[in-house]
């Protein structure tokens, strides 16, 4: 039991921390966009389906293939914001903007079908099946790997946002539109940006995700979106450190109930969790309460 | 005359900012109080406690003998303040008359039309008083039409005109001639005397010093989240302190008006 | 946008809406006459049509105009988007399901448990409504699927529920060729009573404290509307309705699985419906499922292979959200509104007489004027009714 026990904290700390590099795209995208991108968790499965065609077909290991799968998914981050979500207008953009990013994950998920059947599909590597010992029981290296990679791309989107020019108007831009537009940012710009940002993210994600667990084939999509928007509401909407502490506090949760109980009921746990913690704090951990008055 | 609304020591902060910092103000029944400061003095703020859209870190509020620190915005309704705010808030997609009947909440409880939640919204007690207070107002002609196509000026009048519905014993306007032409203020400032008349009391916050000045009995100058001064408009005119509050934030423009 | 570019003048607005009376009755009278034509040809349907696969398509599409009925009296009157109604619609399937194999119910007896279903549902969405109600927009959508996730894992994990091998309803015994019929009617009932209690809340004080709601919840709380009180009953009467159908959904497939129950595409379909039709208005989201819902089946038979008929669906999704952002019905009425305004400029080419902005009257005047004098609009809410 003891054993099983950091098993399960070290793997939702180092897997956790996929989540959260997940998470973190999401919620900046409503932070600046104002919207949930429900295609997240379908992307994340287009991110981890490109690199498994990369290493299986072109034989790229599957680190290499994020300098091809990132930039790809950027771009597809990019062109969905300016097909279905930039022209969104009006009183329910809101509710329009779900439905939009939903039929996104819809299609996709056909074609992904229609491409790769329903067959799980594992990442493999030298490093997805070795490791060291630590605590008793065998790491492999991928988790060490994604922990680093998701550590060392959050510090950069941390660092992009905080120290650099590009960072102030994304900022600028998640406070308040109209100031920003007075200021001379196009906003239309950073919104675009910032959307590639949120997807490509996904694609590093993905190859951890499909590295990392249990295999995934089309259908994950919700099962990750619906993690994600768990974590991202209760770290708090657009807060980027309320993600990641929720991510890695929510999967180490899993893990531990699934030990200490059962795998039936870790995700009931997990989806309680945030109900209770709303229950007591509408905003999340880390988010900041709504201002009622004008 | 006795106090018809009280704050007492009523402190408030965000996020380290002190927006109200033992501010007490009295405004006496059947009087039009003003409420003027620089910018970030707090004015919007203290409307807010009051009014129960924000809760008071200490301090206490009353209305008449009866506390109502922390009273939801609902429970401060129906105890008889009614509110105005800076920037207009009618709901857009109902019609003008709708907005008036979603504000008979209060009136139309104690009819007993209770008994039937299914029956059509605002009776015809309820759309004759509706009708009178637009007459009122000015705007009974677009009494069917949707309020988002109201001008800005109409809203403001809109807005004093639902607040009315529940015959509140005071009103709180927050600046009621910001933004509207001079001939809409003057309107305004005549409703507001005549209303006066009758027997309903005012606090008004405003920008606009003659406004004020010339229609208000009592008023009270906020700084720094604290009343400073209060008196008749002849002796604020002249008090040092007023010069002060204006003067003094010159050099720290900090607008840290939440609301 | 500059709310004041909007502002029509005083004459325009008054005069948009003062139709004269003759022509307000004969648009009544059309109204009511084409709801009756469309309940006539409602009744008689199955009647005439006997074929069993449309009338299977027939009483699943009443279940969606129900279904999306009564989503649209909560989440399209106060503009809280839930995405978690298949919880009471799974509910209603499960109570009813559980009720029938315990009291062991023979034939058409057991419809008489649907409102017993509906309420388990409605007492459900009362503790879910009082954490839920208490966030908005985005939280609001996301809380209200992550209850959907919480009970269709119960459904799975618990004992009673059976597991993912779910509950069977027995099958009934009347005659094949019309076995589809009670379903539908009693479909149809639940669907008609839906509708009417949506008009008479829209009309109600009830309803216009909803609709404050939507349009600005802070204020209608600070003119005296118990909001927390008000969209907790909207939400649980919406979820009792929904548990109803789920009920009939139950008896009507035979067999209520955890994914099938509560299933995640019943809500974004319901949506999708609604928003389809005009979401907030009463006859839109009924418009959108009577459209959608047997569209989607006809996509079902047609494309056979069921990714192509999703990938088709959502493109439809798509085409809808950016080519028809507000719904068949607001657009549609739009168009008759300027269509109107129209024709009424070419009959009076004149100025349009302004009328006099109302003179200062003394309070006594103003307090016993009559009220109807020169402002015949006054009392009807040209928003009203069925639209």
């Amino acid at each position: 039991m003891g054993r099983q026990l950091s098993e399960a904290i070290v793997d939702g700390i180092l897997g956790g921390s996929v989540y959260a590099l997940m998470a973190v795209g999401l919620t900046l995208i409503f932070g600046v966009l104002d919207i949930i991108n429900i295609a997240q968790g379908i992307l994340v499965v287009l991110g981890g389906y490109l690199s498994y065609v990369l290493s299986v077909h072109l034989h790229l290991d599957l680190f290499v293939g994020l300098l091809v799968t990132v930039p790809a998914m950027f771009i597809v981050g990019v062109a969905i914001q300016w097909a279905f979500i930039r022209p969104l207008r009006g009183r329910e953009r809101t509710s329009m903007s779900l439905l939009a990013t939903y039929a996104v994950a819809i299609i996709i998920e056909g074609i992904l079908y229609i491409i790769f059947g329903s067959n799980y599909v594992n990442l493999s590597a030298s490093y997805t099946t070795t490791g060291p010992k630590i605590f008793g029981f065998y790491l492999n290296y991928i988790y060490i790997y994604g922990f680093l990679m998701a550590l060392v791309l959050v510090v950069g989107i941390y660092y992009t946002l905080y120290r650099t020019q590009f960072g102030r108007t994304i900022r600028a831009t998640m406070q308040d539109h109209t100031a920003a537009r007075i200021v001379g940012i196009n906003v239309n710009r950073v919104q675009a940006l910032t959307f590639g940002i949120g997807v490509a993210v996904t694609a590093a994600g993905g190859m951890v995700f499909g590295a990392t667990g249990g295999g995934f084939n089309p259908n994950t999509g919700y099962d990750l979106i619906s993690r994600l928007l768990a974590i991202v509401i209760l770290g708090g909407l657009g807060s980027i450190a309320g993600a990641m502490v929720a991510a890695i506090f929510m999967i180490t949760l899993e893990g531990v109930v699934t030990v200490l109980w059962s795998p039936s009921w870790s995700v009931v746990v997990f989806y309680g969790a945030l109900v209770v913690v709303l229950a007591f704090r509408p905003q999340g951990l880390l988010g900041r309460k709504a201002a009622r008055a004008q | 005359m006795t106090a018809l609304l009280r704050t007492d020591a009523v402190s408030k902060s965000f996020g380290g900012v002190q927006a109200l910092d033992g501010a007490t103000i009295e405004v006496e029944e059947g009087s039009i109080a003003g409420l003027i400061g620089p910018n970030g003095s707090g004015k919007t703020t203290l409307f807010n406690v009051i009014t129960g859209y924000e809760t008071v870190d200490g301090g206490d509020v009353y209305l008449g003998d009866q506390r109502i620190t922390n009273a939801a915005p609902d429970k401060v309704f129906s105890a008889g303040i009614g509110r105005t705010f800076q920037l207009t808030r009618v709901f857009s997609r109902l019609t003008v008359m709708e907005n008036m009947i979603v504000a008979a909440q209060h009136a139309e409880r104690g009819q007993g039309r209770l008994r039937n939640p299914l029956a059509r919204a605002g009776g015809p007690a309820t759309r004759r008083r509706a009708t009178e207070l637009l007459e009122f107002t000015g705007i009974v002609g677009h009494a069917g039409a949707l309020a988002e196509t109201l001008s800005y000026g109409q809203r403001k009048l809109l807005e004093l005109s639902y607040v009315l519905m529940a015959e509140p014993a005071i009103v709180l306007l927050d600046e009621p001639a910001g933004g509207v032409n001079l001939t809409l203020i003057s309107t305004i400032a005549d409703r507001i005397r005549e209303l006066n008349q009758r027997g309903t009391t005012f606090l008004i916050v405003e920008h606009n010093m003659d406004f004020v000045m010339g229609l208000c009995d009592q008023v009270t100058v906020l700084d720094y989240g604290t009343a400073v001064v209060s008196g008749p408009p002849d002796v604020i005119r002249t008090d040092p302190r007023v010069l002060d509050a204006y003067l003094g934030t010159a050099e720290d423009d900090d607008d840290i008006a939440v609301g | 946008m500059s709310q004041g570019t909007v502002n029509a003048g005083p004459a325009q607005a008054g005069g948009t809406v003062q139709a004269p009376a003759g022509r307000d009755r004969r648009a009544t009278a059309i109204r009511l006459g084409l709801l009756g034509v469309l309940l006539f040809i409602a009744v008689i349907f199955p009647l005439v049509i006997t074929n069993a696969l449309y009338t299977q398509f027939a009483v699943d599409t009443m279940i969606y105009v129900g279904a999306v009925a009564a989503w649209n009296l909560f989440s399209g009157y106060t503009g809280y988007i839930a995405l978690g109604h298949a919880v009471f619609f799974g509910t209603g399937a499960y109570t009813v399901g559980l009720l029938t194999k315990q009291w062991k119910l023979p034939g058409g007896d057991i419809f008489a448990l649907l409102p017993l279903g509906g309420l388990v549902a409605a007492l459900v969405a009362v503790p879910l409504g009082l954490i839920a109600l208490r966030v908005r927009r985005h939280t609001f959508v996301v809380i209200t699927i992550a209850f959907f996730f919480i009970f269709q894992l119960m459904a799975f994990n618990l004992s009673f529920t059976g597991g993912n091998q779910g509950l069977s309803s027995p099958f009934f015994l009347w005659s094949a060729s019309d076995y589809n019929n009670p379903f539908y009617y009693v479909g149809l009932i639940i669907a008609v009573g839906t509708i009417t209690l949506s008009w008479l809340i829209r009309n109600s004080r009830f309803g216009l404290q909803l609709l404050a709601i939507r349009d600005d919840e802070d204020r209608a709380q600070g003119l005296g509307v118990r909001t927390m009180k008000v969209k907790l009953i909207a939400y649980a009467i919406s979820g009792g309705i929904s548990g109803m159908i789920g009920g009939l959904w139950w008896f009507f497939i035979g067999q209520a699985l955890p994914e099938t129950a509560f299933n995640p595409l019943f809500d974004l379909t319901v949506a999708l419906m609604a928003f389809l039709g005009g979401f907030g208005t009463l006859a839109g989201p009924v418009l959108g499922a009577l459209i959608l819902e047997p569209l989607q089946q006809w996509i079902g038979i047609t494309f056979t292979n069921g990714y192509v008929s999703d990938i088709v669906l959502g493109v439809l999704f798509l085409a809808v959200i950016l080519f028809l952002p507000r719904g068949i019905v607001p657009t549609g009425a739009e168009f008759v509104t300027k269509w109107r305004v129209a024709q009424a400029r070419r009959r009076e080419p004149g100025p349009g007489g302004s009328a006099p902005p109302a003179p200062p009257g003394s309070p006594a005047a103003s307090r016993t004027s009559t009220p109807a004098a020169g402002t015949p609009s006054t009392g009807t809410p040209s928003t009203g009714g069925v639209r």
